[in-house]
C-alpha cells in the first residue's frame, strides 16, 4: 500500500428489519486508493452510495465485506475490523470527517467546538483556542458569533463551523461530504483554499462535491459511481 | 444530709431485684463489653418497675454488679437529691440493703445520668451511665444493620460531617453534650448525654465505666485506663465549656455550672451542678463572698 | 495495532436472576480509562441490573467483574473483602443516581455533602475540606454562596450537580450513572450533559451511563451497549450503533425517536 487510504472490495448493504427485512444493496465491491496530496472526488447520482463510502471509511457505517486500510501512526489500520477504541484513535489522529450536519452539545460555543478537536489531540488550551479563533475568522465567523452555541446559527454558518472543527487540525486523511453545499461564493472560495492547502500539506482527501466549480477547483481525480456498482 | 445511710433489705425481693439468671446474663454482656472497649453488646433487657427512659439500663447494670459490700451513690444531672436519684437509691437500699451515700469518694458504685462527678474517681470505683440512645451513627444512618457494619469497618467519616455542619452553621463545634468519642482508637461511642465538659474525665480514668441502655438493649464499657478521645478537626480542636463566673455557693472556677433563675426579673446565678462537690467545698470553707450571680435585689 | 493498556473494568459472563426472573444474562464488556460506555434499552431490559452488578451494589448469580485497582492490580470486585470493596466504592468509584435523594444527604448542607467523602478517607482539617468543597461547587457551576444551604432548597438540576461534585471530590476513576438527566427538563439536561462531558474528558474519567434517552447517550458516550430482555443485542461505537443499527431491536429503538 502506497497511499494513505486504500479501499478493497468494499461491500455494504442495509437490511431494514422494521420494514419487513428488505435488503438495500449500496456498495458491491468498491476499490479505491488515495495517495497523500491527492483530492479524489466521488461523483454520481444521489443514492449511489457516495456518503456511504465516506461513512464506512470513518467507521460510522459497518462494512459487510472488504478492507479499508488507513495509514495510522506507524502502521496500517483496517477500519472494517478495528476495535471501537482503535477507530476512535484513528478519528482523533488520522481521519477528519466533515459530515453534512453539525451535531454538537446544545450549549457549547462555536469556538469551543472547534478548539475541542485540538484539545483532544493533546494541544494545550491556549494554543487550541488561538487556532480555533483564527480558522473561524478565516471562515468569516465573527468573534461575537464564535462565543455562541452553533445551534442558533444559519445553515451556512453551521457548515463553516463544521469545516473549521475538522480543518483546524491537520489530519493526514480528510473526508469531505458536500463541504460547500450551503455556502455563498465568498465562503466557497475560502473553503477551496483551505482544501488546497490541506492537499498541499500532503493530506489524502476523499470528497463529494456537487458543485462542479468546486470539484474542478480542488479534485485531482474524479471517481464516477453508478447505482449498485462502482467504477475505479 | 447523711453521708452514708444503711437500710434493711426487703426480704420479699431477690437481692438487687433481678433474678440470678438475669444478673448472670447481664454480667456476661458486661464482661464482653469490657473486653471490647466501646463496642455495644446486645443484652436481653428486662422490664423494670419504672418506665424505659428513667434509667432502666443503668439499674440493670447496677443490679448485676452490686454486692453486699458495695456503697451506692446515684446522681441525676450531678445532683443527689432529684427524684430520679433519690428513687433509684431507695430502690437499691430496699432490694439489696446496701449502704448508700452522696459522697463520691465513699461510693464504690456510682450510677449517673448526665454527669461525671467533679471529684476524680479512683481505681476500684465503677461508674454506671444511664444511656437513652447508644448508637452514635443513628442520626445519619437509621438502619441498625448498616450502623453495625460501619462499626465493623470503622467507617466513621460521617461522624465528622455532623461536626462540620456545626462549624459551618455556628463557627465552632456547637455540640455540647453527648459528644462523640473514639474509645481505645477503635470504636466510636456515645458517652450518653453528659456535657462535653466531662469528656476529658473519661480518658484513662482509673475507674471502670459501664453504660446501660435499657430500651435499646445495649451495654458497653470503657475499662480503667482506656484512652477516650473526643472527635475534632485539626483546625477546630475539641474544647470544653467555660464560664465567666465562679460558683455562687462555693466559688469553684473549675466545675460544671448550672444556671439557676432566681426570680421573675431576670435574676440568675451559676452554681455547681455536682451538689456533693459543691457541699464539700462549702464545708471546707470555700465561700464566694462576691457571689458570681447577680444580686437578686439589684437593678 | 494492539490495545496495549489494560481495561479498567471488565465484565465476563455477567448473569443475574431475581429468583426465577432474569435480570441480565451473559453480559460481557470492557471499559478503558477515559472511556464513556452507554447502556441503552427499554425499562426492564436489565441495564440497571448490569450497572448494579458492575458497581458492587448487587451480587451477580454468575460471572465476574474485574476492576484494575491502583495498588493491587486487577481484582474480582465480588471476591475481595468487604472493607476493600467499600473503600473502592467510597474513593475510586462514584455513583450518580437518577433521584438525587438516593445520592445526597438531604439533611446536611451542600458543603458537608461534598466534604463527606473526604472526611471518610481521613480529612480532618475543616478549612481545607471547606476549600475543596468550594472549588467543587465552582467546578459544577454552582453558586458557592449556597455552600451552607440544604440540598432540599435546590432545584433538580442543582441537586444533580451537587451529587456529581460529591462523587468526584475524591478523584474517582470510574463513575456509574443511572439516568443522570432523568427527571430534568430539556434545557437543564443540556447544561448537565455539557458539564458531565467536560468533567469526564478533563479528568480522564471512565463512566458507565445507563439511560433510555438515545440523545443523551449520543452526546455523552463513546461506545454503546444495547440491551433487551436481559441480554446485550448489539455493541459498538455510539454513532455506529445509532446511525447503522444492525439488530432489529436497535433499528426499532432508533426509528422510534425523533432525533437520536
Amino acid at each position: 500500500m502506497t497511499g494513505a487510504l486504500r479501499i478493497e472490495g468494499l461491500e455494504k448493504s442495509f437490511v431494514l428489519h422494521t420494514q419487513g427485512g428488505v435488503r438495500l444493496p449500496v456498495l458491491a465491491g468498491l476499490d479505491l486508493e488515495v495517495e497523500p496530496g491527492e483530492c479524489v472526488a466521488l461523483h454520481g447520482p444521489s443514492g449511489v452510495g457516495k456518503s456511504t463510502v465516506l461513512r464506512c471509511v470513518h467507521g460510522n457505517y459497518r462494512a459487510d465485506a472488504g478492507r479499508i486500510l488507513v495509514r495510522h501512526r506507524e502502521g496500517v489500520m483496517n477500519m472494517v475490523t478495528a476495535h471501537p477504541r482503535e477507530v476512535l484513535a484513528v478519528r482523533r489522529e488520522t481521519i477528519g470527517h466533515v459530515s453534512q450536519f453539525l451535531r454538537v452539545i446544545p450549549r457549547v460555543s462555536a469556538a469551543d467546538v472547534v478548539a475541542e478537536t485540538l484539545r483532544d489531540r493533546g494541544t494545550d488550551r491556549e494554543s487550541a483556542d488561538d487556532a480555533a479563533r483564527s480558522i473561524l475568522h478565516r471562515l468569516n465567523i465573527p468573534p461575537e458569533l464564535q462565543q455562541l452555541a452553533p445551534a442558533t446559527f444559519s445553515g451556512g454558518e453551521q457548515q463553516r463551523v463544521n469545516l473549521a472543527r475538522v480543518l483546524v487540525a491537520h489530519y493526514p486523511v480528510l473526508l469531505l461530504d458536500e463541504p460547500t453545499a450551503s455556502l455563498d461564493r465568498e465562503n466557497r472560495e475560502v473553503v477551496i483554499d483551505l482544501i488546497r492547502e490541506a492537499a498541499g500539506r500532503g493530506a489524502a482527501i476523499l470528497g463529494i462535491f456537487h458543485d462542479a466549480a468546486v470539484r474542478d477547483a480542488v479534485a485531482t481525480r474524479v471517481v464516477a459511481m453508478d447505482t449498485g456498482r462502482e467504477a475505479a | 444530709m447523711t453521708r452514708v445511710s444503711t437500710a434493711a433489705r426487703d426480704g420479699g425481693y431477690t437481692f438487687a431485684y433481678l433474678d440470678e439468671q438475669t444478673k448472670r446474663m447481664v454480667r456476661r454482656a458486661i464482661l464482653k463489653a469490657v473486653a471490647i472497649p466501646g463496642y455495644q453488646v446486645p443484652f436481653a433487657s428486662r422490664e423494670m418497675p419504672l418506665p424505659f427512659g428513667w434509667g432502666t439500663g443503668g439499674i440493670q447494670v447496677t443490679a448485676s454488679i452490686i454486692g453486699r459490700d458495695d456503697t451506692l451513690k446515684v446522681i441525676d444531672q450531678g445532683a443527689d437529691d432529684t427524684v430520679n436519684a433519690v428513687s433509684i437509691r431507695a430502690f437499691f437500699a430496699r432490694t439489696a440493703g446496701v449502704p448508700t451515700t452522696t459522697r463520691t469518694q465513699d461510693a464504690t458504685i456510682i450510677q449517673t445520668r448526665h454527669r461525671i462527678p467533679e471529684t476524680p474517681l479512683r481505681a476500684g470505683q465503677i461508674l454506671v451511665y444511664q444511656v437513652p440512645i447508644p448508637e452514635p451513627l443513628r442520626w445519619l444512618e437509621p438502619r441498625e444493620a448498616e450502623t453495625r457494619r460501619m462499626h465493623a469497618l470503622q467507617e466513621y467519616g460521617v461522624m465528622h460531617v455532623r461536626l462540620y455542619e456545626d462549624i459551618a452553621r455556628y463557627g465552632h463545634i456547637a455540640t455540647s453534650y453527648d459528644y462523640p468519642v473514639r474509645v481505645n482508637g477503635r470504636y466510636l461511642m456515645r458517652p450518653s448525654p453528659i456535657p462535653k465538659f466531662d469528656n476529658p474525665k473519661m480518658d484513662r480514668s482509673p475507674a471502670l465505666q459501664l453504660f446501660g441502655a435499657g430500651r435499646e438493649k445495649r451495654i458497653y464499657a470503657v475499662p480503667p485506663h482506656t484512652g477516650v478521645r473526643s472527635l475534632d478537626f485539626d483546625d477546630h480542636p475539641f474544647e470544653v465549656q467555660k464560664w465567666d463566673q465562679a460558683c455562687a455557693l462555693c466559688g469553684s472556677t473549675a466545675s460544671f455550672l448550672d444556671e439557676i433563675v432566681t426570680d421573675n426579673q431576670g435574676g440568675r446565678m451559676f452554681v455547681c451542678s455536682d451538689t456533693d462537690h459543691c457541699e464539700t467545698r462549702v464545708r471546707a470553707g470555700h465561700v464566694e463572698s462576691a457571689a458570681g450571680g447577680r444580686d437578686p435585689g439589684g437593678p | 495495532m494492539a490495545c496495549d493498556d489494560r481495561p479498567l473494568l471488565s465484565a465476563r459472563g455477567l448473569t443475574r436472576y431475581y429468583g426465577r426472573i432474569l435480570g441480565c444474562r451473559d453480559v460481557n464488556f470492557d471499559i478503558w480509562p477515559g472511556e464513556v460506555l452507554g447502556i441503552v434499552g427499554e425499562s426492564g431490559s436489565g441495564k440497571t441490573t448490569v450497572l448494579k452488578c458492575i458497581s458492587a451494589r448487587l451480587e451477580p448469580s454468575a460471572g465476574t467483574v474485574t476492576y484494575d485497582t491502583r495498588t493491587e492490580g486487577p481484582v474480582d470486585i465480588h471476591r475481595i473483602s468487604e472493607p476493600a470493596r467499600r473503600l473502592l466504592m467510597r474513593t475510586d468509584w462514584g455513583f450518580v443516581h437518577q433521584d438525587p435523594r438516593d445520592g445526597l444527604r438531604m439533611a446536611v448542607s451542600a458543603g458537608a455533602n461534598i466534604g463527606e467523602r473526604l472526611m471518610a478517607v481521613g480529612a480532618r482539617h475543616y478549612g481545607q475540606i471547606r476549600e475543596t468543597a468550594t472549588n467543587w461547587l465552582g467546578k459544577v457551576e454552582m453558586d458557592t454562596g449556597r455552600m451552607d444551604d440544604l440540598p432540599c432548597t435546590f432545584s433538580g438540576g442543582m441537586q444533580q450537580r451537587l451529587q456529581i461534585a460529591r462523587n468526584l471530590v475524591t478523584a474517582p476513576r470510574i463513575v456509574f450513572m443511572d439516568e443522570p438527566t432523568g427527571g430534568l427538563d430539556v434545557s437543564v439536561q443540556a447544561r448537565l450533559l455539557d458539564l458531565l462531558r467536560g468533567l469526564v474528558s478533563d479528568l480522564g474519567l471512565a463512566a458507565v451511563v445507563v439511560t433510555h434517552d438515545l440523545a443523551v447517550t449520543r452526546l455523552l458516550s463513546h461506545r454503546l451497549l444495547v440491551m433487551r430482555h436481559g441480554t446485550v443485542v448489539e455493541t459498538g461505537l455510539t454513532d455506529q450503533v445509532l446511525d447503522d443499527p444492525q439488530h432489529p431491536y436497535t433499528q426499532l429503538l432508533v426509528s422510534s425517536v425523533l432525533h437520536p
